[in-house]
């Protein structure tokens, strides 16, 4: 049986991608070089806090090669950078949006702050001149830790935030929920930090800016997850050029993680310059500056209390939060924390009323936003460790506690303002506990005693909101854009297509798995089809990709395209075939007269299309050429269960993991290979959470203490087990695919699954708090501190 | 990276030469180096590369002692059979020291002429009481690694090998940073042929140093335990993000059972 016949929706078709990256063809943005083009270098502040008395450029502007060097004072008419989502204060008032200057105005917020651009023939010579430029700084006291900020006396960093503070925002019935604290049987309290995390994109951000004199145009190629929200953010908001006069391309882009959906200071400069000097201008990050500057992840500080019954019925769930924001509001920094995590403090669990109150505030740090996961990680991590910690409380165990609160019918309602439309959670947690082995965890476990190890099993049922929509929802939360995609089929005359979508791939492999839809939905070879994305002079429009929502609402709006190029080509059929529209069925790659072996294929509607000779031009247009907005009208619900388990040698405070199952829900599947892919990938970011990462800032200085690989760790191959992932199937009830989405699970469901079996390894000797990551050094100091 | 001039001589000579008219830098692998450079944290007016003179590179037998030219990549150390015969854990420590591209380049002399606090080759050094040889003179292990990045190293001296003398046993356990990888704390353990015992720290402190109250202890017993039994004193060891000085204590007497377990 051929692979049309069959179809390729759940076959692990080999990425159509790789040939490229393998052969080392693929085109990044630093592999872009124009004709002319000049270097830039960005003059970052050495320090967390200080005012700029004055800046002189004088002996930098001279130095060799130079061509320009601006600096604020310069930007005349710029804007500053904008935030996408506006968060209303439990006062009624807007939160705190303090300017986001470009280039430092008057002041420095943070180590690696934008202070001055030069531009210059090399980039060796754009270095050299900026060591040049005498900046006056009066350095001031910094703060960095969120909760220090919020203290009364805490040095002020913006005068427009009073404080610090950004905003309080909450969500759920307070006093249901204080009601039914009162009558609980058992209360289990846990503080946390959800540990502020640099993300590490393998290519670090990178632009390059040209200005065409010929008509007044832009164009930019930069490593970015979306580039129309991108040019209509630098576009509308920050310099005022007219949209159609800047073309914003992403070109191959070497991961993201969440952190290039964001407008940065650096490509907005680069446009803005690239026609004062009238040359193409070429930036790629280095390390260093991309631990600097790269918008980071997480940084919660969280108490949150669980009420139960005696059986262990969750009762309600009371959560309080600081979010760190960073010196300034990244593009989405303040729906993370509120919108993408409150929301899902319900988790997997019928736990009827949920209240959570958020304070997020300003630090002499990076600006903070949306990084693999973005607020449901923070939410998951909360809600799987108070219930891991109640069972041990309660002496549940810990797959019980979990199945005497799982939601079992659908759709449900959650008290914070979800409507899960379908799951299938006892199938995952049975599943996953197959796959571990949970029955001889206890032969394991006395095993590794008799070695002076101590091993440990940890849970976590996780639910996240995929596919963001619908956009009026979100408009009426405080979202400042749309939430839709966009997708066009485009049917050449002979019969192969290219798809032109608004999603965006950087590691995804949506040119595979999209093709798949397209070929198994036309009943064509899939070599037939090429998706086209990231470039805005190509593609209609785009929201690109960020959590998780390529498939269900890329993918969808793709299918709703498909769907208007089969009835057009069903309406040609019938005037070729002489037939009635409504007797033609299209099916594997043929429209045939219903009953009867008449038919033509696809390429020859399509032809009939485009050389419309014997064709019903008085009725239809020719061409064949579909395009399809998308707006979702409700998010999509993976949900699965992951368990870890840990070995813990308290010699040292290693902890190994012995292995990690999973088992998760994304509804259908269409590539089986690249969704486990993204679950290996997703497992090793929460892991290195979990285990390894935390990005530190001295807490007197304010400098960056992990500004490296040497002091930030990354997780490592051998840092990891060989993962067992198994899925099950709940289509998602309101897209055409049934797809959920799986990009991020991996690292919503990881950390909490492994900070649980690191507390089950721990409780025999007496540890009650740890928090990420489980380093060695912290554990060891756990295990002294329980002995002492 | 500012710009440097770079010479290539093809004699020791020559190469002292260069160093002393151009009061440059010498350049073995350039593992710490280069890296230091690209950062704009090492401006050397001049880069004198050792790499031409083929006489610093090679592993050899002399009588008691493995002589291991300063040039010899951390590679070609981790394969040699001669090593391996002579003194594994060597072969070992080499095998351990970065990752694959670090042990193509980087080389034994470069390393303890940087003397990183955190390298592994000076705990060997040390514990193993070799000899740096160098153009002009014979250092003692003891003598050759002083403070943080120190040596007793001239500014126109380079060292030609190393002279290891073979040890009755010897293990190197490095336990690493998890982020650099390089060694949070290690320790080489060695029985000398005299029968004493030697125990050289590496990572926990500003310098590598003898751990006396260890090779007391393994002087009297050379087993795992008794290593592990030795409580040391936490004054003046390293204290920072990846580890207190505790915790680096503690380690000194973990990492060095294992050594002795490695050792047989």
């Amino acid at each position: 049986m051929g692979a049309i016949e069959s179809g390729f929706i759940g076959q692990s078709v080999r990425r159509k991608e790789d040939a490229r990256f393998l052969l080392g063809a693929g085109q990044y943005t630093d592999d872009v070089t124009l004709p002319n083009q000049t270097h830039a270098y960005f003059l970052r502040s050495p320090h967390a806090h200080a005012k700029i008395r004055g800046i002189d450029t004088g002996k930098a502007k001279k130095a060799p090669g130079v061509i320009a060097v601006y600096t604020s004072a310069d930007l005349e008419g710029v804007n500053g950078l904008p935030c996408g989502w506006l968060i209303t204060d439990v006062d009624g008032t807007p939160m705190k949006e303090p300017p986001h200057p470009v280039l430092a105005k008057g002041k420095a917020r943070y180590v690696g702050d934008h202070v001055a651009l030069v531009i210059a023939e090399t980039q060796n010579q754009a270095k050299d001149a900026a060591e040049l430029i005498d900046v006056d700084y009066e350095v001031l006291p910094a703060v960095v830790n969120v909760v220090d900020a919020l203290k009364p006396g805490a040095p002020q960093i913006h005068d427009e935030a009073p404080g610090n503070k950004c905003y309080t925002w909450a969500i759920g019935d307070k006093s249901a929920v204080d009601a039914a604290f009162a009558k609980a049987a058992h209360v289990t309290k846990l503080d946390i930090v959800n540990n502020r995390l640099v993300p590490n994109a393998i290519e670090p951000r990178a632009a390059v800016a040209t200005y065409s004199r010929a008509d007044d145009s832009y164009t930019l190629y930069v490593a970015n997850q979306n580039p129309h929200v991108e040019r209509l953010l630098m576009t509308a908001f920050v310099l005022g050029l007219p949209e159609h006069k800047v073309r914003v391309i992403a070109p191959d882009v070497g991961g993201g993680f969440g952190s290039k959906i964001y407008l940065y200071a650096e490509e907005t400069a680069m446009v803005w310059a690239s026609k004062r000097v009238n040359r193409p201008i070429k930036w790629a990050a280095e390390r260093s500056e991309s631990f600097l500057s790269d918008a980071h992840g997480r940084d919660h500080v969280t108490h949150a209390e669980l009420a139960l019954d005696k059986d262990g019925k969750f009762l309600a769930l009371r959560v309080h939060t600081t979010a760190n924001m960073g010196a300034y509001l990244s593009t989405f920094a303040s729906c993370i924390p509120t919108i993408l995590y409150a929301t899902l403090l319900a988790g997997q669990y019928t736990t009827p009323v949920v209240y959570c109150e958020v304070t997020a505030a300003f630090t002499n740090t990076a600006p903070v936003d949306a990084y693999r996961g973005a607020g449901r990680p923070e939410a998951t991590y909360v809600i799987e460790r108070i219930v891991h910690q109640a069972g041990a409380e309660m002496g549940i165990p810990q797959d019980e506690i979990r199945r005497r609160n799982f939601i079992r019918t659908f759709p449900y309602q959650t008290p914070v303002a979800l409507l899960y439309d379908t799951g299938g959670y006892d199938a995952c947690l049975d599943e996953a506990m197959r796959i571990a082995d949970v029955k001889g965890f206890a032969a394991r476990k006395s095993d590794a005693a008799k070695r002076g190890k101590l091993r440990g099993l940890g849970y976590a049922a996780y639910i996240e909101a995929c596919g963001i929509a619908p956009s009026n929802v979100a408009g009426s939360l405080g979202a400042r854009a749309g939430l839709f995609e966009a997708g066009e089929v485009r049917v050449h005359p002979t019969g192969s297509v290219t798809v032109f979508t608004g999603s965006h791939s950087h590691g995804q492999g949506h040119e595979t798995t999209f093709a798949q839809v397209v070929a198994t939905r036309l009943g064509i070879p899939i070599e037939n089809v090429d998706v086209v994305h990231g470039d805005t002079g190509r593609v209609l429009f785009g929201m690109g990709t960020y959590g998780s929502r390529s498939l269900a609402v890329g993918g969808t709006a793709i299918v709703k395209a498909l769907d208007k190029v089969i009835a057009k080509g069903k309406k040609i059929a019938a005037h070729l075939l002489e037939a009635a529209e409504s007797d033609i069925e299209f099916k594997d790659g043929k429209f045939t007269v219903a009953g009867t072996d008449r038919s033509k294929a696809f390429g020859e509607i399509s032809l009939a299309a485009y050389v419309p000779h014997n064709y019903p031009l008085d009725k239809l247009e020719p061409g064949l050429n579909e395009t399809a907005f998308y707006d979702p009208t409700n998010f999509t619900f993976p949900a699965g269960t992951h368990i870890c388990e840990v070995e813990v040698d308290p010699d040292t405070g290693v902890v190994s993991i012995v292995s990690f199952s999973a088992c998760d829900d994304f509804g259908n599947i269409i590539n089986p290979m690249i969704v486990e892919g993204q679950v290996h990938g997703g497992l090793c970011q929460g892991i290195g959470q979990a285990m390894l990462e935390h990005c530190i800032y001295d807490s007197e200085s304010g400098q960056l203490l992990t500004g490296s690989l040497m002091d930030y760790a990354l997780p490592r191959a051998d840092d990891v087990p060989s993962f067992k992932v198994e899925t099950k199937v709940t289509p998602c009830t309101h897209n055409p695919l049934g797809a959920k989405g799986c990009g991020e699970a991996g690292a919503i469901g990881s950390p909490p699954a492994l900070m649980n079996a690191v507390m089950d390894a721990l409780s025999s000797v007496g540890v009650t708090h740890l928090d990420m990551p489980a380093s060695p050094h912290r554990v060891w100091q756990a295990i002294q501190s329980a002995r002492a | 990276m500012y710009t440097f001039e770079y010479q290539l001589p093809k004699t020791l000579a020559d190469a002292a030469k260069a160093l002393a008219s151009t009061g440059g830098k010498p350049l073995a692998g350039g593992q710490s180096l280069v890296a230091a450079m690209k950062l704009r944290l090492a401006q050397p007016g001049t880069l004198v590369d050792l790499r031409g003179i083929s006489e610093l590179a090679g592993i050899r037998k002399e009588g008691d002692a493995l002589v291991i030219g300063a040039m010899t990549r951390h590679a070609d150390v981790a394969n040699s059979a001669v090593v391996k015969g002579a003194i594994p854990a060597l072969a070992v420590l080499a095998d351990g020291i970065g990752d694959r591209q670090v042990r193509n380049m980087g080389t034994l002399g470069g390393s303890i002429a940087n003397n990183d606090p955190a390298a592994d080759w000076p705990a060997a050094v040390v514990a193993c009481n070799a000899t740096v040889q160098t153009n002009k003179r014979k250092i003692a292990a003891g003598d050759f690694f002083k403070g943080m990045y120190e040596t007793a190293l001239g500014a126109d001296e380079i060292i030609t090998a190393v002279s290891f003398p073979i040890p009755k046993k010897a293990a190197y356990a490095k336990f690493p940073n998890p982020a650099s990888r390089f060694a949070l704390v290690g320790v080489f353990v060695a029985q000398l042929a005299d029968g004493s015992v030697r125990a050289a720290v590496t990572g926990a402190a500003p310098a590598v140093f003898r751990a006396a109250p260890i090779e007391t202890a393994l002087a009297k017993s050379f087993t795992p335990d008794a290593a592990k039994a030795v409580k040391v004193d936490a004054k003046g060891l390293n204290n920072d993000l990846h580890g207190s000085a505790a915790y680096r204590a503690h380690l000194v007497s973990v990492m060095a059972g294992r050594a002795v377990a490695a050792a047989g």
